[in-house]
Parts: structure tokens; sequence; C-alpha cells
């Protein structure tokens, strides 16, 4: 009987670890890019309603408010548990590197603290306070929110371009430049790259919701106004985003040159490298599958020397040190999917532009409104293969060529416990926070049955209904 | 260096037991509170009183992470390796008890609230049991240090251990109540004002006796705290006696302003006593402050971090509870509300300021 606990017990930690930080990861990331971009969207919407007491508006950004209550609260809740984690899985790592990879969590909690205190004041200051006190009272919550994720993500581009410390011959941190540590040469362009995705996938998400709405023949003012506040933010964000990819892409082909012959799937170092859209990697080596582009890939990794252009392949590191062939696979899928789903969303918003620019209205095919609907969902798609490809073409390294993952997981055999308990958590988290976002909306549209007392002047144009 | 980083790390975790110890003790009383009907009344205080303050008060628990793996990031790594079992169910603890406070306040049918109502309760007794047996651990010197776990079960499941997580509950138990009293004065809750008043007062006893046990718990099991405890935490240990048995006499005597802060003055003691008993130890017995603390650079991006916090979160927390306390952050509104409220309109007063719509 004992032997056969212990033998339950002793599983390798190391796999399960891995996947319950990438689920915990993948979960909260999903509220991120709300957490981001809701206050500046809903921060579009007051201000329209204050401004020009527009009623439609402040009925929108008074909703968006409360629905931002629970995905903060989502969001806040999954991060605390990443902080756990981060202890509970990979000990070996925060007790060898916490003194660096550590500092950027300092600020970071610094603008969660200010993010959360002002969340509540203007949460809770609708009814109460003045319309522009209560305005200003946002502002915060938008700049603490690209703060935090900058912060968040300095760490994490530390992992990628470990920098700004001292090592003795022991290997162990003797110094540490706190500046060097936050300001990576990694950071920048991810930074910037997640700050754009937020308010990408975050405008995308709200609008899309809308969307469907009109779909169904919700087709007011109100609907409207609901899905051309965030769909504009995020058609704006989107072209800036595949420039920030493309430099980072460049950055990465630079300084990371096994991800990048994983994103690109070259097994051998060569010039004139084809672009492989999807396809796989063998074990042995070979490429299987996909759909070859002659000299794309070595054009679009150095324009300036096209096809001439030299991708190092897989094979210039042993194979411990680089991503296993699965891995690759996995790499490379993901990039694919994550630049197709740049690309329509690019399409969709070029629609979006052209159409407005000549007939200064949205477009209104029911085409469009379906693609809009469908664009939440993808962008948050691009944003997890995103993710992927960041996190597993580093592999096998936590800290980039400095530590493996495998020396620095925690030696509890019980993690595939805590995974299996992590997953039923969260999903009945998950089913619980669509619950309650119904529920809430569900009430809001009985509300709009109803006459609506409206909150500024005696003004009639309050809410139409459905 | 290890000093300073060793007073902002107790900084942080005395904020954290003050304030985020009122918050998981108000979650306390509402468990206590009875059945729906008869919980009603109290559970509105509660809601008040917390909604707008949690998300707040929670984040000092990560300023403590983010202080102790970066300046003590060997501690850290032994905390979390021997204290696996605990902190993952503290962990667990507050996914449910955010979100099912935030959820609380959403949803209109008292099934729903019910529900939620009840994860949000019972790990709010979790929890501080968790870090409180946590704390036991430490403190009674059962987390090793140099990357070996200690023993995965007695390390929490121990006289010290257990000692400290009642005590979590309990002090946060008794904070709440004080914090209460207050906040149903303000609401005009005469009923409310006495009910808490009477639980912060059975709190205070509770905890006393509590204490009293300690120490014999403590002599047995923590011999390295109690040294410290009876030398150099003396002070601070009559410090929280002091501060206890003013709160109750205050308490007595209605006057709820001075006895929210005797309490908070007790706990605090009490935390920074347990601090003092095991210095110069991170880990009794086992680190010291000084072999753990991490080097400069990182104490003093910590150092710079605490002061942004002091010029920049301080005054805006003081906002927050001034606005709070003052009545101008009633209630997300998502609330059954009567219909002329249900846009939680401004008062008629304040449609002034606004442009083109008041001059309609
Ligand atoms: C809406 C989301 C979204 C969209 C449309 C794109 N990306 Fe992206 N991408 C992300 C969201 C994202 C991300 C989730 O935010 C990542 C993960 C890590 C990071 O910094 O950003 C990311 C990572 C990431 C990386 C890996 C960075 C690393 O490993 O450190 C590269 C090279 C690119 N992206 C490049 C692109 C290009 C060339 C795109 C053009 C279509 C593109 N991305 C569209
Ligand atoms: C600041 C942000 C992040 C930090 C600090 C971080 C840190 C880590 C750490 C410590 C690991 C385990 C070690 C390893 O496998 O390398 C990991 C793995 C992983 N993370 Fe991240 N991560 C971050 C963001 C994300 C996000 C947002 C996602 C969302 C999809 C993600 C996806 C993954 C995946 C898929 C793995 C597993 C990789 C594998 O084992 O193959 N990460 N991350
Ligand atoms: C503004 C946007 C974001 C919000 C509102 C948010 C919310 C939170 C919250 C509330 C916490 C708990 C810690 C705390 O309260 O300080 C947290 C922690 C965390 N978040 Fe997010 N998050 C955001 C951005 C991101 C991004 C962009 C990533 C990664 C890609 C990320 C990854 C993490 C990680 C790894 C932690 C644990 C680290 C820690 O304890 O400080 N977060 N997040």
């Amino acid at each position: 009987m004992h032997s056969f606990l212990t033998g339950i017990l002793a599983v390798d930690p190391v796999p399960w670890a891995r996947a319950q930080m990438a689920f915990t990861l993948s979960a909260h990331i999903i509220l991120v890019p709300l957490g981001v971009s809701w206050a500046f969207i809903t921060l579009i919407a007051n201000y329209r309603g204050v401004r020009h007491g527009d009623t439609d508006a402040l009925v929108l950004a008074q909703r968006w408010s409360k629905y931002m209550a629970i995905t903060f609260a989502v969001g806040a809740v999954t991060g605390t548990v990443l902080s756990f984690e981060f202890g509970l899985l990979w000990p070996r790592f925060m007790g060898q590197w916490g003194e660096a990879f550590g500092i950027p969590f300092a600020f970071e909690g610094l603008f969660f603290f200010a993010e959360a205190i002002f969340v509540s004041i203007y949460i809770f200051g609708w009814r109460r306070m003045k319309p522009w006190p209560h305005f200003f009272s946002g502002i915060p919550i938008a700049i603490c929110g690209i703060g935090g994720s900058v912060s968040v993500i300095a760490a994490n581009a530390w992992m990628n371009d470990p920098s700004g410390f001292t090592l003795d011959k022991a290997g162990r941190i003797v110094e540490v430049d706190p500046w060097g540590v936050i300001f990576n040469d990694a950071m920048p362009l991810m930074a910037a790259h997640m700050v754009v995705a937020a308010y990408v996938v975050g405008g995308f998400m709200i609008a899309s919701v809308y969307a469907v709405g009109m779909v169904r023949g919700r087709r007011d003012r109100y609907h409207r106004l609901g899905f051309l506040i965030p769909f504009t933010v995020a058609a704006i964000a989107v072209p800036i985003q595949i420039g920030v990819g493309d430099l980072l892409a460049g950055w990465v082909y630079q300084n990371q040159p096994v991800k990048f012959a994983a994103i690109e799937l070259v097994p051998k170092t060569a010039s004139n490298v084809p672009e492989t859209l999807f396809g796989r990697l063998n074990d042995d080596g070979t490429v299987s599958g996909g759909i070859a582009i002659p000299g794309l890939a070595s054009r679009l990794a150095n324009p300036s020397m096209g096809t001439d252009t030299v991708i190092q392949g897989l094979d210039a590191v042993p194979a411990g040190d680089r991503p296993t062939a699965r891995q690759v696979t996995i790499v490379h899928w993901s990039w694919d999917v994550m630049v197709g789903s740049g690309m329509l969303l690019l399409l969709l918003s070029l629609w979006y532009g052209a159409v407005w620019l000549f007939r200064r209205d949205m477009p209104q095919s029911r085409l469009f409104l379906l693609m809009a609907s469908a664009s939440g969902v993808l962008a948050m798609i691009a944003m997890q293969a995103g993710w992927v490809v960041s996190e597993v073409g580093r592999q096998p390294w936590i800290v980039y060529n400095l530590q493996r993952v495998n020396d620095a997981a925690t030696a509890n055999t019980g993690v595939w416990i805590t995974f299996i308990g992590v997953v039923v958590l969260y999903a009945a988290l998950a089913a619980a926070t669509v619950y309650v976002l119904r529920s809430m909306s569900a009430r809001f549209q009985r509300e709009d049955g109803h006459d609506l007392p409206v909150p500024y002047g005696p003004s009639d144009h309050s809410v139409s209904e459905p | 260096m290890s000093t300073i980083a060793a007073i902002i790390l107790f900084t942080t975790v005395i904020a954290y037991t003050v304030f985020g110890g009122a918050d998981f003790g108000a979650g306390f009383w509402d468990l206590m509170a009875g059945g729906a009907k008869r919980g009603e009344r109290p559970r509105r205080v509660i809601d008040h009183s917390i909604g707008p303050v949690w998300e707040a008060n929670h984040v000092w628990l990560i300023f403590c992470f983010v202080v102790l793996w970066t300046c003590f990031p060997e501690a850290y790594a032994s905390i979390t390796l021997t204290l696996f079992v605990p902190l993952t169910l503290a962990a667990a603890g507050i996914v449910l008890r955010g979100a099912g406070f935030a959820f609380r306040h959403a949803v209109f049918q008292t099934r729903d609230r019910r529900v939620f109502g009840a994860f949000f309760a019972t790990s709010s007794v979790l929890v501080p049991f968790c870090l409180g047996a946590v704390a036991g651990a430490i403190a009674s010197g059962r987390v090793p240090a140099g990357g070996q776990a200690g023993d995965p079960i007695g390390s929490w499941i121990n006289p010290t251990s257990i000692l400290g997580g009642v005590l979590a509950v309990g002090t946060g138990a008794f904070l709440a109540a004080t914090f209460l009293v207050w906040d149903a004065r303000r609401l005009d809750e005469a009923p409310m004002v006495e009910y808490f008043r009477r639980r912060a007062v059975r709190a205070a006893m509770a905890m006393g006796v509590v204490s009293l046990v300690g120490i014999f718990i403590l002599r047995e099991d923590a011999e390295y705290l109690f040294g410290g405890l009876t030398s150099r935490g003396l002070p601070l240990v009559i410090s929280a006696v002091v501060g206890g048995t003013a709160a109750l006499l205050l308490l007595h005597r209605q006057s709820h302003r001075g006895a929210r802060l005797a309490a908070t003055a007790a706990v605090a003691a009490i935390v920074l006593g347990w601090g003092v008993a095991q210095w110069d130890y991170i880990l009794p017995e086992s680190l010291t402050l000084e072999a753990a603390v991490a080097p400069d650079g990182t104490v003093i991006a910590i150092v710079v971090a605490a002061g942004l916090a002091v010029v920049f979160i301080l005054p805006a927390f003081a906002l927050l509870f001034r606005l709070d306390q003052r009545g101008f952050l009633p209630e997300e509104g998502a609330d059954d509300t009567p219909a002329e409220r249900r846009l939680d309109s401004p008062l008629p007063a304040v449609t002034k300021p606004f442009g083109r719509s008041s001059e309609q």
C-alpha cells in the first residue's frame, strides 16, 4: 500500500509544472487585454457622454465600468496565483535569479496598486462624484494598466535576454544593476508589442459583443456606438501591431537564432530559405507537409539582402540546447496562426477604414458584421499563439542560455495534483465569470425595455429599444 | 542593507495583516452571520465596508512576496519548497474569495448570492489560517535553508503553526469587528453598531485567551522565538497586550474611533514582535538576513520602489479611504436599486458642471 501511494505521488514534477504554468498564464492573459485597454475605451465613451451630453455613450461607459469590475477582479486573483506559482513551481529559478528577475515586479506592484485604487474610485464613484473629477479618476487606470504590463513584460523579456547582473565563478549573482535588468534589450519591443496587442485584443473583444448584437438586428444607436468606439481603437492598433511585430521578428533573428529557426522551420543553416506554411519537423530533422514559398523567409528576415540572407538552422546548436522537434512544430504553427490572424485582422481594419473614408459610415454588410463578431476571438488566438512562440521557442531554457527548465523546477512530486486542481478551479471560475457577465447583460437588456431616466438633463434621446 | 530590506519586508507584512486581515475578518463575520434572512443586515454592512477597498488591500500580499523574492530569494525558495501545501491552499482560497466576493456583488438572485457568498466567506477563513500556519512554520524554524525541502506536512501541522493560523483568523476577526462598528455607525445602522461591538469584544477576549495559551506553546515548540519574545521583543509584546486591553475598554465606552486605532496598534505590535523575536534570522536558526540578502543593487531598487509607494500610492490609498468613508463610493450600482437610481445618476446638485446638457 505504502509503495503504491509513493508510486502515485512520485511523478516527475517538471512536465506538470510546465503545464500548470502555461495553463495559468494563458488564463490570466485572457483578462489582461481588458485590464489594459478597457479603461481607455470606457473613458472615450465617458468623455463623449459628459462633453456632448450623449446619453448612449454615458450608459455604455457606466455599464462597461461595471463589467470591468468583474474582469479586473478575476484578473487580480489569477495574477495572484501566478505570483504564488513562481515560488511553488520554480523555487530554484527564483532562488537563483529572484534578485534580478524579481525587480520589475516591484514596479508592477506599484502600478497595479494604483490601478486597483483608481478602479475602485471610478467604478464606485458614478453616483456621487462630480462628472469631471470622476472622469479624471479613470485616467490613472489607463496609464497604470500600460505601466503594469510593461513591467511584467520586462521580467519576461529578461528571461529571453538576461542582463544587468554579475555572476561569480560558482554562477551566483554577486551584483545587480536594476536599470540593466528592467531595460534589457528584449524589453522595449516586447513591451510595445504586448501593449498594442492589449488594445487590439481588448478593442476587438468588446466590439465583437456588439457586432453579435447587430447581426441579431439590434441596430440602434446604442449598439452602434458600443461597436464603433472599441472597433476604431482596435482597427487603428492593428497596423501598428504588425509593424512592431516585424521589428520584434528582426530582434529575434539577431538575438535568438534558435528561436527564429523554430519559427521559420529551418533545420539546417542556409540561404534562400523558403517560407513554409504549417508543415512539421520530424525527429530526424526533415520537414514534411506544409506549403513552401521559395526564398521568402530569407527575404523577410533581411529585406536588403533578399534571398541571400543566411538563416541559422536548428542544427547550429547541440540537440540538448534547442527545442525538441515537437516543440519546434508547435512554435512554427503558432507563428503561422499569429501572423495569419494578424493579416485577417488587418484586412478587416482596412475594409472598415476604407468604407469610413468614402462613406463616412461603417460597413453595413452582414459579412462585415459576421467577421467583426469573430474578430475578438481571432485577436485572442493571435495573442495566445504569440505567447506560445515566445515561451516554447525559448525552450529548453528558462533563463536564456543560463538555466534550463529542468534545473529550475520544484522537487515536490505532487504537482500533478495541483495541476488538476487548478484546471478544475479555473474551469469553475470561467463558467462563473461568463454566467455573471451574461446575467448582468441580460439585466441591462431588461432595463432597456423600460423608460430610462436620463442621467444628465431632460433631453430625451434615451436608449432606444432593442 | 539586510536591515533595510527586512524593515521594508516587515512593513508589507504588517500592512497586509492589518488591511488584508481586516478584510478576511469581514469575511469571517459574513460566515458567522447566519442564514440569508438573519444575516442580511450584517452582510450589507460588510459589503459596504470592503466593497471598494478589498482589491487594494490585497495588493499588500503581492508587495510582500516581491520584497521577499527580490531581497531574500533563497528564503523565498526555501519557504515555497517546504510549505507547498498550505501555500497552494492559500492561493486557491484567494481565487475563490476574490471571485466570490466580486460575483456576489454583481448577481441578484438570492440563490446565486448564497453560493458566491459561501465561497467568499469560507475562503476568508481558509486563507488567513494557511498564511498564519506558514508564519508559524517559519517562526518555529521548520523551514530549512539551502534548497532542500523540510517536512511537507509536519512543517505546517504542528502546535506553532496552528497557533499562527488561529491567531491570524482571530486577529483578523477582531480588527474587522472594530472596523465594522465604525462602518455601521457611518451607515446609520444603529443595531449593527451594537452587533459588531459585541463581536469585537468577544473576539478580543478570545484572542487574549489564545495568546495566553500561545505563550506555553511557544515555550515548548519554538524556543528561539520564545527567547526573542521574552527578551528583545518584550516591549512589543507588552504593547500588544496594552493595545488589546485599551481596545476592549474603548469598545466598552463606545469610543469607536479610538478602539479601531488601539486594535490596529495591537495587531501591528504582534507582527512586529514576531519579526524582532526572530531577529536576525529570516529562517530561524538556519538562514540569517545577512546571508540571505540580495546584492545592493536589488535592495536599492526595492528602496526606490518603496519610496515611490510612499509618494504616490499612500496618498492615493488615503484618497480612496477618504472617499469611501465620506460616502462618495456608495455602490457599483449593480444592485436592485429603485428605477430612478438605476443609472447611478449623480445627485441633481451635480448636474451643473456639465457643459452642454445642463444648458439644454
Ligand atoms: C493581437 C495579437 C497579436 C498580433 C496580431 C500579432 N502578434 Fe506577435 N505576439 C503577440 C501578439 C500578437 C504577443 C502575445 O503579445 C507576443 C508574445 C510575447 C510578446 O512580446 O508578444 C507576440 C510575440 C511575437 C514574437 C516573438 C517575440 C519573442 O519571442 O520574444 C514575434 C517575432 C512576433 N510576435 C511578431 C509578429 C508579427 C510579425 C506579426 C504580424 C502579423 C504579429 N506578431 C502579430
Ligand atoms: C511576464 C510574463 C511571463 C512570465 C514571467 C513567464 C514565465 C514562464 C515560466 C517561468 C515558465 C516555465 C519555464 C519554461 O517552460 O520556460 C513559462 C512557461 C510557459 N509560458 Fe510563460 N511566462 C509569461 C507569460 C506567458 C504568457 C502570457 C503565456 C500565454 C500563453 C505563456 C505561455 C507559456 C507556455 C506555453 C509555457 C510552457 C513552455 C513549455 O514548457 O514548453 N507565458 N513561462
Ligand atoms: C494591466 C494589465 C494587467 C492587469 C490588470 C493584470 C492583473 C494582475 C494582477 C492584479 C496581478 C496580481 C499581482 C498584483 O496585484 O500586483 C497580476 C500578476 C501577474 N500578472 Fe498580470 N495583469 C496585467 C498584465 C499582465 C501581463 C501583460 C502579463 C504577462 C504577459 C501578466 C502576467 C502576470 C504575472 C506573471 C503575474 C504574477 C507576478 C506578480 O505577482 O506580480 N500580467 N496581474
